[in-house]
């Protein structure tokens, strides 16, 4: 299994063969508060990386989850929208947010690994 | 934030864990480590304790030493019975200008032989220097430097503060007293801000850390920020200055009638004499263009303040903006106010608010969102 990747924008991408699954990190989720709404894209949306496909609102404020690559939406998380709370409970577990078929693998690599997004986010 | 005010209780928000913000000049918790949600429904099942320091404490003595000469000195600016109100009792008014807009919302008590004003932090300098210009020459006016401010609201409340001031417990919604304490006079008003029962307490700055740590002791109070404040006076149909009334909006399109009393309006005893009194007084006999509504939303998307608001799901022009929106942790769902037309302020008519480039339905609906639990 390939290592879990994150973003500058926190999100974490979890390769699963030419897929990916995309989420928010913990301390995202801690920085938004309660998030008290989740918007999904429609599973089979093509989308170009930084398109912004997720609208998530917290106690706080909108804000928005981009693409992080070129792809298709394959799946979408419904139980989030369902219960937005989920999202500070186990933001990096259950919570995930779409599932993601990746059209260029090495647009991954730029990404942080583990180690590098711990020191990012200081 | 470095021009920051800070409050005396600012050592004890860090200390609590609190997020701080800039709000209206000073440095404010805007939550715990709770959390908005929690704190939000904490305070409606047990209490939750509030700095409200960064508010305007303002004594009004008449300088003629009779009581009524401030009161009726105040009633040239505020359109509300001033010198109907009872000793030991408090009041909700506003300050209107010429353009019958509110300048402000106040609370003002009657304490005997002067009137003591909690006023919005925002204002508090204009507020002073309106009164100072129209009834300095018949009052003393000033602010008060040396007493904090805190909010104890929740159905425990009473409990809590009884721990520590016996008498409280006495008290009714509205009621103002002083009462002894290890923590000094305090001076407490069986109000708020949040819809609940509960309490606003001024004591000495140099007791107030103490008297916060007593009463996040008893086991049912929390620290709770300026986050679950907003939500929870939203839920409670309260405006917030500069938001949801301001000096372009007026009493009647406010839905805020009830703040002058009959003696006030036309055919009153004392009927006008304050700002703004002609347009203020004919609206309330023949209504006004708009209104301040509740809207609810249909959908689980929070409609915030500014979302445009339309008559229909396509074309048009907007017939408002949400004034405050948000979440209401205790409702369940996104509760938000807004002023539309008055052909369109009746319950349940549809409109439609602008999200991300959508229109998505929502409901014309009364206020409060959430009854209050006030102890009458």
């Amino acid at each position: 299994m390939e290592a879990t990747k994150y973003t500058e924008e926190h999100e974490w991408l979890r390769p699963e063969g030419d897929h990916v699954v995309v989420g928010i990190t913990s301390h995202a989720a801690e920085q938004l508060g309660d998030v008290v709404f989740v918007e999904l894209p429609e599973p089979g949306t093509t989308v170009s990386k930084d398109d912004e496909v997720v609208v998530i609102e917290s106690v706080k404020a909108a804000s928005d989850i981009l693409a992080p690559v070129d792809g298709e939406i394959t799946e979408v998380n419904e139980a989030i929208v369902e219960d937005p709370g989920k999202v500070n409970e186990d933001p990096e577990g259950a919570a995930w947010f779409f599932k993601m078929k990746v059209d260029d693998p090495s647009q991954l690599e730029e990404f942080m690994d583990e180690a590098a997004y711990k020191e990012f986010i200081g | 934030m470095s021009d920051l005010k800070r409050t005396d209780l600012y050592d004890l928000h860090l200390e609590l864990g609190a997020k701080m913000v800039p709000f209206a000049g000073y440095e404010m918790p805007v939550q715990y480590p709770m959390g908005v949600m929690k704190e939000h429904l904490h305070t409606r099942e047990n209490a939750g304790l509030f700095d409200v320091s960064h508010m305007g404490q303002v004594i009004v003595r008449p300088r003629s030493g009779a009581y009524e000469d401030a009161a009726a000195a105040l009633e040239r600016l505020v359109p509300a019975s001033v010198l109907g109100l009872k000793e030991g009792r408090q009041r909700y008014g506003l300050f209107t200008n010429e353009e019958g807009g509110i300048l402000d919302d106040l609370m003002f008590a009657n304490r005997g032989d002067h009137l003591f004003l909690v006023v919005n932090a925002a204002n508090k300098e204009a507020d002073l220097a309106h009164m100072q210009a129209h009834i300095g020459a018949d009052c003393e006016i000033g602010m008060i430097g040396d007493r904090a401010l805190l909010a104890l609201q929740g159905p425990k409340a009473e409990a809590a503060l009884a721990a520590i001031a016996p008498q409280a417990a006495g008290m009714k919604f509205m009621d103002v007293a002083v009462i002894p304490s290890d923590f000094g006079d305090l001076w407490i008003s069986r109000s708020g801000y949040t819809g609940e029962d509960g309490f606003e307490i001024s004591v000495e700055s140099a007791r107030a850390t103490d008297l916060a740590r007593a009463l996040l002791a008893h086991p049912a109070v929390a620290p709770i920020g300026l986050g679950a404040r907003d939500s929870l006076r939203l839920e409670a149909g309260l405006c917030l200055h500069g938001h949801d009334i301001d000096a372009t909006t007026t009493p009647a399109e406010a839905a805020l009638e009830w703040a002058i009393q009959k003696v006030r309006r036309r055919g009153g005893a004392r009927e006008g004499g304050f700002p703004g009194a002609a347009r203020i007084l004919e609206e309330l006999e023949n209504g006004a263009v708009r209104r301040r509504v509740g809207i609810l939303p249909e959908g689980r998307a929070p409609m915030r303040e500014g979302v445009p608001l339309f008559a229909a799901e396509e074309g048009g022009e907007p017939v408002g903006a949400i004034t405050s929106g948000g979440f209401g942790p205790s409702v369940g769902r996104p509760v938000s106010m807004s002023y539309v037309p008055t052909a369109m302020s009746g319950e349940g008519t549809r409109i439609w608010g602008e999200l991300r480039g959508k229109r998505l339905p929502a409901t014309v609906t009364g206020l409060p969102f959430r009854p209050a639990n006030y102890k009458r």
